[in-house]
Formats: C-alpha cells, structure tokens, sequence
C-alpha cells in the first residue's frame, strides 16, 4: 500500500508526538511517584477491600480522625457518606503532607481539593489513597465530585491550612 | 438514455448538476450540464452501481485495482436483479428516469431520524433547564428534581438520539451502496430493532419522570434505580444489535453475489461501526443483566462496583466512538462528494476504521484513572493502548484535508491554502459537518489530556469533561449529523433542499456554535478551576473558590440558552423539509482518487480483525479483572439517596 | 527538478501536491502540544 510522503511524515511526528506524552507521563509516574491515586506506595497502609457494611466497625474508619504520624506528616483516615465527609473539619500547619485514606459507606462519592491535584474515587468496598503537600495557607475546599444524590451538591467539607 | 434535468424544475437540475457548488467556484467535474452527470447522480439515488456508467473511464482503474476484473461494475448491476427488490424498480433506475426513493426503506430510515430529534428536543429542553439552574438564574418548581432532568439529558442525548440517528443513517447508506434497497429480511432486523429500542426509550423516559431512575445515564451502582429502568436498557441495547444483525445481513449477502469483490467503502465502515457496537454492548448487557437486573429484583443483595463500573467503561469509551464513527463515515465518504473532489485514499479510510475498531474497545480504564482497585501498570498499560486509538484520527486528519487540498488545486487554487477558498462554505451539507471537524481538533486535544494518567487528577469529574463531551459529540458529531439531515431527509422523501432551507441550516450551525462556544468554552475554563461536573447550583458556604466559579456558570447558561435556540430551529427545519418541492436528490456517495493505491483485501478479511479485538481485549482486562475478582471482599447493598 | 529522479522521485512525481494539507496538520499537531503542555505545567504546579 502506497502511502503520500507527506503523510508518511506526519505519521511518524504524529506518533513522535503520543510517544513524548507517554513517556513524559509515564516517567512522572514510574519513576518519581506521581501515580495516580488508589496506589498508594506506603503499601503496609493498604488495607485493599473493606466490607461495605461494616466501615463504622472496621479500624481505622470506625474512628475517621486526622493523625499526626510525623513532623508535618498526617494520616487522615476518612468516610464519605450521603452526603458529608468525616472527620468533617480539618486544620493543619502550612508545609504538611496528608496521606488521605478514604471509603464509602454508602454510594460512590468523589473526593477534590480544587486548585490542587487531589482529585479520586471514592468507592464502597475499596479504600482510595492520594497525597498532598500543602505549601500554601488558607481553607481549602474539599468536594464530593461525583453524584450521590440528591444533597450531592451539599457534599463538602474544609481543611484549613495555617 | 433521457437528460432529466429536462424534466425537473430549475432549482433541482441546479443542485443535482453542482453538487458543491454553493455560490463558490468549483471544478469542471461539479459544474457540467454533462447529460451524464445528471443521469449519473440521477441513477445514483438508489444504486451505486448504476452510476458508473455515466463515467466509465473514471472507474477503468479502480475496478481493475479492486476486483482484478474491469467487468466489477458491470457485474454490479447486474446484482440487483439477483436480489429480492423487483427487476421493473431497477430497470428504470438504470435507464435514467425519475424513481422515488424506495418508500419501506424511506420509512424505516425517516422513523429514526424522526425519533432521534424528538428525543434531541425534550433532551434539549432538559439541557436549558440545567443550565438555568446550575446558573443560578431559576428555580425548578416543586417535584421536578435538578439530577432527574440531568439524567433525562444524557439519556435522552447520549444514547437515544445518537442511536437512533445513527442506525438510521446507516441503513439509508446501506441500501444505497448495496444492491440500491433493503432486504426484506434486512427491513424486518430493522422494524425490530426499532420498536424495541423505542419502547426501551419510552419506558426508561417514564421512569426517569417517575423519580425512579435519577441514577444519571451512567447508573452507577449501587445506587439503585427500578428494575425497570435496567430492562429499559436492555430493550434500547437488544434493539440496537437487531438493527447491526440487519446490516450484516445485508452485507453478507452481497459479499455472497460478488465474490472476490471489494465492497462500497460507505457500508464497509458501516459494518465496522457496528461490529464495534456489538463488541462493546456486550460490557454493558453483561453489567446490566448478571448483575444490576438481578439485584434490583431482590434476587441477590449486593452487587461488586468495581466489577459494575468496569464493564460500564468496557462499554462507555467505545460508545463515543460508536457517536464518532458515523461522523467519519460522513466526513470520509460524503464531503468529497459534496465538495465535487474525490475520496483521498480507500486503502487508508478502511485502515484507519479497522485501527479504530481495534483500539477503541481496550481503553476503559481511561476513565477509571482515579480509582481504586486497578493497580497503575494496568491502568497505564490502558492509557497506551488510548494513545494508539489517536493514530487512525491523526491519519484521518490528513485524508480530509488532502481531499480539501487536492480538490481544491483541479479547481485552480494557488499557494499553500489557496485552496480553503474553493470549498463551498455556503452550502449546509458541507458547511456544518466541516465546523464538526474544525471542532475536532480541540475536542481531540482535551481528549488526549483526559487520557493522560495522572493528568487526569487536574480535570477529573469537573466541568472541564463535561466541556470536552459537549465538543466532540455535541458539536463535532452533532453538527455533522445536523449536516446529514439537510441532503438525507430531501434524498429520502425526494425533495430538494431550497435555497431558503439552506440559508436557515447555515444559520442553525452558527447559532449552535456561538452557543457552545460559551457554553463549553466556560465549563472547560470553569472545570480547570475545579469546578465539579454533575452538581446542581450551590457556591459551597461561599468558599471564595466556588464563587470565583459563579460568572462562568452564569457564561454556561447563556450558551446552553442559545443552544436551546439551535435545537428549536433544527426541529422546524425538519418539519419545513418535509414541505419542501418535489424532486430529486441523489445520495451523495464520494468517489475513490484515480491516484488512489488499491485497498489490500487484506481489510475485509473480518475473522482477523476479530480475533485481534478479542486478543486486545483479553490482554487489557483479563489480569486487572482478576486481581479485582480476588482482591474484592463483600458487595454492596442498594441505595436509593435521590 | 534538477536531481536525477531515482525510483523514489517518480513516486513524487505522481503524488499530488499536499504542502497546505501538512501544513494543516502541523498546526493541529502544534494546537495539541501547545494545550497539552499548558495542562501539564498546571499539574506540576498544582503538584
């Protein structure tokens, strides 16, 4: 099959093109950690499934609370319900890491921080793990970005930041 | 063999003879009074074969190339009469006189489309209201709820007008390319999936009235909807594979009576699509039928999510190429003809939809990218195999711009895009799909961004995704298949497209992109911001960041409004095409380049192909679906949280 | 067209003119990179 010359070459920068984009991702991801969330590295945390039924009986998410476990290190283990997040406030020094730990104890919810990269799924049965340093003070907006019903629009919650 | 421009009134002699013109100057193949041109796209109406004869020497190489045998074409016509359609229908065809489109294939063809636009207008309605509430400018009165009308939209737009139409448009191509009209078992694959996907409809729309379904067309366990709302589902998906059995019938049975033969590229790709649908459905009937039917009849108690949610991704990536195919379809082997130039290349438009037919299907996790549950070398593995499916779009970029180009440089144009000023931007047919493809592009880049692993942690469920899908197949597709309705409903219903009709399709398409370019221009500002998608009107407690949000939202609203103007003004076109004079379209069917290489038969050999899908299939979801299999401990329990 | 035209030249030769279709394609190709990137360094600084 004959292909135009010009059509070979824009084949190959086409290509060239998606190979740099994976490659560009796959390395933030592979190579320095920026997987997306539910692959938390801190695998002794990693609890995988989780009866549905029974989150408010099985630790940690019977106590969902924010736990210091470093010098500007927290844990926050939390539970998305219809429709709230719990612990419900959170305030932490400005600087920290929060390693997020979140499940369901009802339907799908989702879990974003605008103007930050904290953005997951959160799925009954499964646990979801993201990370996040907070460089900058202030209140931050913590969101239920997916349908759960009908107060889905009043699903959030604030991590205050000082 | 008579000139029937001779008998038609001026107005249809004008349009048959300059298919593309549109006020724009246009080569000498378009612009003849050639006797044969008429008689050409005269008889080319209901049968592709016929029209060969009125340029035989145009086709001398492509049969030879295609078939090894100059006598393809002859053989061709010669097929009708082995058909079941009646020998008089298509002796007159062939001779040139006025012949009606085929009234049963008319009717199965215009009952789609028909349906598929009711469903766009009381989808519409659903959209301007969202629009007005997450904008904060109304309030819905008592009982009806902000999810229930978003629910009603996507159903309504999402599945229903795009099946519809779709299904329609490829069985007027279908006839059209083999064998001139539909089998009568084809008609009867047809009428069943018709009345099963509109029952599926009506049923599913009375329960999402009913505050029975407000699960959003993704119904996202385990929230639980009626059971009947499921079986909704499955009438509108089982009628969907009726209406693809139909066309592979038909296909088949030409490929029987012209064996070694290379088939009309437009029902090739028309059984691409549709194979692709099958494959994909089957996700979906398999999510809905073992596990959400049975569990919302009590049968069992809880239902696996991530199980539910994968086989809904199994199907929901392929689903918008199932929008998209058929709008390539169109781009491909429709505007050359519109635009009086020739089809690019056979050999890469068929390579191209087999590439997509491959790499559409393995790329669910892309949309699952911020979920637990599937290890990130699986989830990667999928954003590579989302990566390849850009490759045959990339190609098919070049195809129509090269056919643009080509076109345009017979005609006389000079420089390095003189030849953008040869296309018939007047004329609807071309005018609307190709803003459909100049869309594409952003709408491929915002695509390409989603897919990106964990770049997909920036725009992930906020407007910004809802602002890609309004591009691609609220604008690209849509507009395309707008585009479509303005020559298939004259060809159909053998009337012309009037000057008037015309004018107010190229109207219909600005409105619609002013409109979406607020629209979707504010959700993907909106959606970097962070802005959820899916949330009725709130400011959060007025968090600063949520009312930073509110001007675009209001920008949303605006736009949807202007949409909703759009949608009015195509439901009147249908109607006013329905009175526009008698005459004769002919169905523009594109011609392959006299340049063109032959197409490898290699293509239409369906068992590979096939067996690659599965095996690409198998490879992206066996091991992830079983480490989600072992890992995954007790399901969940209904909820009804609406 | 002064170089000898070896087997690959008759190919050109026969190929029709596509400078404004590559031209095109370059710029949807250069639309992708330039967005693309503007999303990434939105990831990196939201990182």
């Amino acid at each position: 099959m004959h292909i135009h010359r010009l059509e070979k070459i824009w084949i190959v920068v086409g290509i060239a093109m998606l190979g740099v984009f994976l490659v560009v991702v796959g390395v933030g991801a592979f190579a320095m950690g920026m997987q997306p969330p539910g692959s938390h590295h801190d695998h002794a945390h990693h609890t995988g499934a989780i009866d549905p039924e029974k989150v408010d009986e099985t630790p940690p998410f019977d106590n969902p609370r924010l736990e210091q476990v470093g010098d500007k290190e927290y844990n926050a283990y939390m539970v998305g319900y219809a429709f709230g997040f719990s612990p419900d406030k959170m305030e932490i020094p400005v600087g920290s890491t929060v390693h997020f730990q979140i499940t369901s104890s009802d339907v799908v919810h989702g879990f974003q921080i605008p103007g930050t990269n904290v953005n997951m799924m959160v799925v009954p049965g499964e646990v979801n793990y993201l990370s996040h340093t907070f460089t900058e003070p202030g209140e931050y907006l913590i969101l239920c970005n997916e349908y759960c019903g009908i107060g889905h629009e009043y699903m959030a919650t604030t991590i205050i930041v000082s | 063999m008579t000139n029937p421009k001779q008998s038609l009134p001026r107005e249809v002699a004008d349009r048959s003879g300059s298919a593309g013109r549109g006020g724009e100057p246009t080569g000498p193949s378009e612009t003849t009074g050639d006797p044969h041109q008429g008689a050409l796209a005269h008889a080319a109406e209901g049968h592709t074969a016929a029209k060969s004869a009125g340029t035989p020497a145009e086709h001398a190489d492509l049969s030879a190339k295609s078939a090894g045998t100059p006598a393809e074409y002859a053989d061709l016509s010669a097929e009708s009469t082995g058909t079941p359609a009646k020998p008089a229908d298509t002796l007159t065809q062939k001779a040139g006189l006025h012949m009606p489109y085929p009234p049963k294939d008319a009717a199965i063809v215009l009952s789609h489309i028909i349906f598929a636009f009711a469903a766009l207008l009381l989808g519409g309605v659903a959209g301007l209201l969202q629009g007005l509430v997450r904008g904060g400018m109304v309030e819905l009165p008592a009982g009806i709820g902000y999810y229930q009308l978003l629910t009603a939209h996507g159903v309504l737009m999402a599945l229903v007008f795009t099946t519809f139409f779709i299904i329609g448009f490829l069985y007027s191509g279908i006839a059209n390319t083999l064998g001139g009209k539909l089998l009568p078992a084809t008609r009867r694959f047809a009428w069943f999936g018709f009345v099963l996907m509109a029952s599926g409809t009506v049923l599913g729309t009375i329960m999402i009235l009913l505050n029975k379904a407000t699960v959003l067309y993704t119904f996202y366990a385990p929230m639980q909807a009626s059971v009947l709302f499921y079986i909704a589902l499955v009438l509108l998906v089982v009628g969907s594979w009726s209406s693809g059995f139909g066309m592979i019938y038909q296909y088949r049975y030409w490929r029987r009576k012209h064996q070694g033969q290379l088939s009309p590229l437009f029902a090739f790709m028309s059984i691409v699509t549709m194979l692709m649908w099958l494959i994909a459905t089957i996700g979906v009937a398999a999510t809905v039928i073992l596990q959400f039917i049975p569990w919302s009849l009590g049968w069992v108690d809880t239902i696996n999510v991530m199980i539910s949610r994968t086989l809904f991704w199994y199907f929901g990536h392929p689903l918008v190429y199932f929008w998209l195919l058929p709008a390539y379809i169109c781009w491909y082997v429709v505007i050359p003809k519109i635009i009086g130039g020739k089809i690019f290349s056979d050999a890469l438009a068929r390579l191209s939809f087999i590439l997509l037919l491959l790499f559409s299907i393995p790329v669910g996790f892309h949309h699952q990218l911020m979920e637990p549950g599937i290890s990130p070398l699986w989830k990667y593995i999928q954003v590579v195999l989302t990566f390849m499916v850009v490759i045959p779009s990339l190609m098919t970029a070049f195809s129509l711009f090269a056919t643009f180009e080509i076109s345009g440089r017979e005609k006389g144009a000079k420089g390095l895009f003189g030849w953008l000023k040869y296309l018939p931007w007047k004329d609807v047919r071309f005018f609307a799909p190709f803003m459909g493809m100049l869309i594409f592009i952003p709408a491929g880049a915002g695509g390409l961004i989603n897919a990106s692993h964990q770049m997909n942690g920036v725009i992930h469920n906020t407007l910004w995704v809802t602002g890609h899908f309004h591009l691609t197949v609220a604008t690209s597709v849509a507009l395309t298949f707008f585009g479509i309705t303005y020559w298939l409903i004259p060809v159909i219903t053998n009337r012309v497209l009037t000057p008037a009709m015309n004018r107010l399709g190229i109207i219909q398409t600005v409105i619609w992109l002013v409109g979406m370019f607020f629209m979707s221009g504010s959700m993907h500002t909106a959606g970097l911001f962070g802005s959820p998608r899916r949330t009725a009107y709130t400011t959060y407690n007025d968090h600063p960041d949520a009312v930073l949000w509110m001007p675009y939202h209001v920008a949303m609203a605006i736009g949807g409004t202007i949409l909703f103007v759009a949608v009015i003004l195509m439901v009147y076109n249908i109607f006013a095409m329905m009175r526009m004079p008698k005459g004769d379209t002919p169905y523009p069917i594109g011609e392959v380049s006299d340049q063109a290489e032959p197409t490898p038969k290699l293509l239409e050999k369906w068992w590979i192909w096939i067996v690659l899908v599965v095996v690409l299939i198998l490879f992206a979801y066996t091991i992830p679906v079983l480490e989600m299999l072992g890992q995954s401990g007790p399901g969940s329990p209904p909820w009804v949280t609406w | 067209m002064t170089k000898p035209l070896g087997k690959e030249g008759k190919y050109k030769d026969k190929e029709p003119t596509l400078k404004g279709t590559f031209a095109s394609v370059l710029l949807l190709a250069l639309f992708i990179v330039v967005t693309w990137l503007g999303v990434f360094v939105l990831f990196i600084a939201r990182g």
